[in-house]
């Protein structure tokens, strides 16, 4: 169906609440019918990583401490009010309590609806990260050139 | 028929459950969905019918809670 309406999101930040709204705006839009990719690029990687906590990934020094100090999905910051990273716990028991649903089951949502999942080589490339480095949604580390392709035609969201 | 109680999921498990169960279905098989009325009784059978499905039906469960009955058609 080439007549699907398309829709690209930009995962730039690797803040807790940003990412589930990212996740958010991915699963809602490819459960209404439109075709959904999603760029990791930079800090928003870290929610790809297998290792979900604290890991020295990377080649050098400077990229192992970059990697350890961010960690991976268990320890996206929230964008305010963190609170040396409290706050996502209690971000997280809040929905809970409200029936929304947590970031590992948006993530699980985006990968059974067919979401295309795209890493960017660039910032993989100054972070150390590589593709084994992350889940295995990840399709292909790509560039710029091949985002933009992919989203002729579509609405591009920045997150 | 199958069926699927989105009345306690929100904002975007609605959509994303019903889409995941008519995606595991058979053409012409049918799905009985219990759905709170706004968001969910406004857009659920919309989306559904934008993606080629038939809604037979939609009715008030008559509990006075605001849930509804749908039967979309795959």
């Amino acid at each position: 169906m080439s007549d699907h309406k398309k829709i690209s999101i930009v995962c730039f930040s690797g803040d807790f609440d940003k990412m589930l709204a990212a996740y958010t705006i991915a699963t809602g839009a490819a459960a209404t019918n439109r075709e959904v990719t999603m760029f990791f690029t930079f800090w928003g990687l870290n929610a790809l990583k297998k290792q979900q906590g604290h890991s020295w990934l990377g080649k050098d020094f400077l990229s192992r401490m970059f990697n350890f100090l961010m960690g991976g999905k268990r320890n996206l910051p929230l964008s305010r009010l963190n609170f040396f990273g409290a706050s996502p716990k209690l971000m997280s028991g809040m929905m809970k309590k409200n029936n929304v649903a947590s970031l590992d089951e948006l993530m699980e949502a985006a990968s059974a609806l067919g979401i295309r999942f795209y890493a960017c080589e660039m910032s993989m490339h100054i972070l150390g990260v590589t593709k084994e480095d992350l889940i295995d949604d990840v399709q292909e580390v790509v560039g710029v050139a091949t985002f933009l392709n992919e989203s002729e035609d579509a609405h591009i969201i920045f997150i | 028929m199958h069926f699927l109680d989105i009345t306690r999921e929100t904002c975007p498990m609605t959509f994303v459950k019903v889409k995941l169960q008519l995606a595991k279905m058979s053409g012409g098989e049918e799905l009985e969905v219990i759905l709170n009325e706004g968001e969910p009784l406004q857009n659920v059978p919309r989306s559904c019918e934008e993606q080629g499905y038939k809604v037979l039906s939609v009715e008030d469960c008559g509990d006075g809670d605001g849930k509804h009955r749908i039967i979309i058609k795959k």
